[in-house]
């Protein structure tokens, strides 16, 4: 590992960190209403403990973690929920998120506080994890990335190297380069920690060049504490070689292959800033309630580092830090290359923000776009080695697929093509807008499929219904017909017909019995006398008759 | 002469085994191109594209009698992925059909409703829970906006309400587009 490899592409940038590395980490004031939004990291949502009106104290859990990949939030001071609602937060869409709203006493105070120190080296590797995701850590580098998650890959065991990341390629942004200047030894304790988790052989710790104050300052703690298994290397400063694939290239030489993660080639990244907040929670019993922010920019009176609390208003921050400029153009979350414009500055700091960049009007006009010219100085610069024009074509034309079959999805949204282009397109803004296309439409297909199954579901469920109601009617009708049957049977043997019909017939005997001659038979004529006597003949004689017939 | 004819006829005879048995055994249930076409439709069920739902729409584009442009749910990326499964030009949404929209879910205002079951019943996705005489909602979450609880309601209490836009969901706008740049092969 002596010798250090390099990334294709990437840029020399202009760093303009001394800007805002001339003073010590100032803290910053306690402003009094905290705005603490329930997703601070990549996954889901944190569930909500607490109610309007509850009185909390510092480093109380507001929020737990509701998955794997979700991060518990803790009250940054103590004091009142005073909401629980939507409110404006830093995202490129300008939407509200949920947020816990918090009004601060002033005094604040502490919850119990169990620290368990150096007993850390007696803890098994998912205690230790346990106590990381209590804390409510990300991965301060920039992805917010929940650290528990990112550290489950210890159970793997084919982790060889851990690498720490002081890079902090992007310029402006120096939270990282004084936090290592001053608490180095937290740092290196972090790193130990770290070390002790995932049982890693190499430990490397990475800062750029043209951090020597941080070098120098690591390696002095990590002499103190005879920490002789961590290599403290500096790297040349090229921008962004503090991206995860890029470090692990430089300094390892291998590259993560494409939709892969570091693990798999038995690497795991971590950002000092991390590592500083692992210490706090295992020897301070700290949760994630502050990270330091650097307020600086061209538009800022006094540029500086923040250690601020999670829920602060950027407001507060700004006027701290000498207020705006005259010049004042934009505010920017984050550097000049990944950052994102934010419309006002009475959002709240997240554990996401590590820097506000103030643009003065000059750096936010924008030049006039214009057509692809294929010079193809946006591939020579490309650190993912991407085709970034082709990229270009097939997002601004929806072809998604095409731009999937070029690795879209491997471009890490640095901006060294937006930069370098001569046309001055916004080339990471169309990888953006497909990538979330992309994500929109596989949601979608997922709810389609559900949709399918439901709808065939409920087909099958309505003929079976339809046959079990023919079925049932099937078998009535035939109850039905066989009762008529019998009651036909019955009919015959009805006791009514039968005493009418030997009624009848008891009549007819009582007149053959009388020999009383019908009344209708006087007087007649001869010719009706002779009908008589056929007729009574016939009775008489039926057989004959029939026989004659 | 003979032995030519022998070695045909046992080629042949083997050949007919093979394809005997491939039959057989490679048997295709259905018709796979109905799945496929199905599978990319967005399976709201309503009917929109005047077939009894998704799958009729898929049967009917499959035996060619219907165009692939009749479907407003799916609009634009719809018609696009179905062009290029086909292999057939594609076409503008039919505007008889209706016009590609914001998705929506039916919301039951729960205050109104009268346990009909009407929309019960019509719901295509058994998304709505309810009994006769009971309060109705829907499972939103299954909803696929399809509007077809709307026409039984007897006390039209049921809205179809955007889909809320949230961070989890946004989507980065396409930026403006430049101006005579060239087309994308």
């Amino acid at each position: 590992m002596s010798k250090l490899s390099t990334f294709n592409g990437g840029l020399k940038l202009d760093g303009h960190k001394k800007m805002s590395t001339g003073s010590a980490i100032k803290i910053a004031r306690l402003p009094e209403k905290l705005i603490i939004p329930v997703q601070q990291h990549i996954g889901l949502a944190a569930e909500i403990l607490v109610n309007i009106g509850d009185h909390v104290l510092k480093g109380q859990c507001l929020a737990r973690a509701s998955d794997t990949i979700s991060a518990s939030i803790h009250a940054p001071s103590s004091g009142q929920i005073i909401g629980i609602d939507e409110q404006p937060v830093a995202h490129p869409s300008g939407l509200n998120a949920l947020c816990i709203s918090l009004q601060t006493d002033g005094k604040d105070e502490w919850r119990a506080r169990t620290a368990i120190k150096q007993d850390y080296l007696n803890k098994s590797c998912h205690e230790l994890l346990g106590i990381i995701r209590d804390a409510g850590i990300v991965g301060l580098g920039g992805a917010t990335f929940p650290t528990a998650a990112k550290l489950q890959a210890c159970d793997q065991k084919t982790l060889h190297t851990l690498i720490i990341n002081g890079a902090e390629c992007e310029p402006y942004i120096s939270c990282d380069d004084v936090l290592m200047r001053e608490q180095a030894e937290e740092i290196i304790i972090g790193v130990q920690i770290l070390q002790h988790i995932l049982a890693v052989q190499n430990t490397v710790i990475a800062i750029e060049d043209n951090k020597p104050e941080a070098i120098a300052s690591l390696q002095k703690a990590a002499e103190q504490l005879t920490a002789k298994n961590i290599q403290i290397i500096s790297i040349p400063t090229r921008y962004p070689t503090g991206g995860e694939k890029q470090l692990i290239k430089v300094i390892t030489g291998k590259e993560v292959p494409a939709n892969g993660r570091p693990a798999d080639i038995g690497i795991l990244c971590q950002n000092v800033a991390t590592a500083n907040s692992i210490y706090r929670a295992v020897y301070r019993d700290e949760p994630a309630i502050s990270r330091i922010v650097t307020v600086t920019g061209n538009a800022i009176h006094q540029p500086a580092n923040f250690e601020v609390l999670i829920g602060t208003p950027m407001s507060e921050l700004i006027s701290q830090a000498g207020g705006y400029k005259d010049n004042i153009g934009g505010l920017i979350m984050g550097g000049p290359m990944m950052g994102f414009a934010l419309a006002s500055d009475e959002l709240p700091v997240t554990k996401a923000c590590n820097c506000l960049l103030t643009n003065s009007r000059e750096e936010t006009l924008l030049p006039a776009i214009r057509a692809c010219i294929r010079c193809g100085e946006c591939a020579d610069v490309c650190p993912a080695n991407l085709l970034p024009q082709q990229l270009y074509w097939y997002s601004s034309s929806k072809n998604f697929d095409r731009a999937q079959d070029l690795h879209l999805f491997d471009c890490i949204e640095c901006g060294c093509c937006s930069t370098v282009c001569p046309s001055h397109i916004p080339l990471v803004q169309y990888y953006r807008f497909a990538k979330t296309e992309i994500w929109a439409q596989e949601k979608q297909r997922e709810k389609a499929d559900q949709a399918r199954l439901r709808h065939e579901f409920r087909e099958q469920r309505v003929a079976r219904e339809k046959a079990e109601r023919e079925e049932k009617l099937r078998l009535k009708k035939e109850l039905l017909a066989k009762k008529k049957i019998e009651e036909g049977k019955a009919a015959a043997i009805d006791p009514k017909k039968a005493a009418i019909e030997a009624a009848l017939a008891r009549v007819k005997a009582k007149k053959d019995a009388s020999g009383e001659p019908p009344k209708n038979t006087d007087n007649l004529t001869e010719q009706q006398q002779q009908q008589i006597r056929e007729a009574d003949q016939r009775r008489q004689n039926p057989s004959s008759e029939e026989k004659t017939e | 002469m003979t032995t030519a004819l022998i070695v045909l006829a046992a080629l042949a005879g083997i050949f007919g085994l093979i394809l005997g048995y491939s039959a057989i055994r490679f048997k295709v249930e259905g018709d796979p191109i109905v799945d496929q076409i199905d599978a990319l439709l967005p399976q709201t069920q309503c009917g929109q594209c005047t077939y009894p739902g998704c799958r009729p729409y898929a049967t009917a584009i499959a035996n060619g009698e219907a165009p692939i442009n009749q479907c407003p749910p799916g609009g634009e990326t719809t018609i696009l992925q179905l062009a290029d499964l086909l292999g057939v030009e594609p076409l503008e949404l039919n505007p008889e059909n209706g016009a590609e929209s914001v998705v929506t879910v039916a919301v039951i205002d729960e205050e109104n409703c009268i346990g009909c079951t009407l929309c019960i019943q019509a719901c295509p996705v058994d998304a709505i829970i309810g009994a006769a005489k009971q309060m109705h909602t829907v499972i939103t979450a299954e909803c696929t906006g399809c509007d077809l609880c709307l026409p039984p309601c007897p006390v039209d209490c049921i809205d179809m309400v955007p889909v809320k836009s949230e961070t989890s969901n946004w989507k980065w706008p396409l930026p403006d587009r430049v101006d005579a740049a060239p087309r994308a092969k």
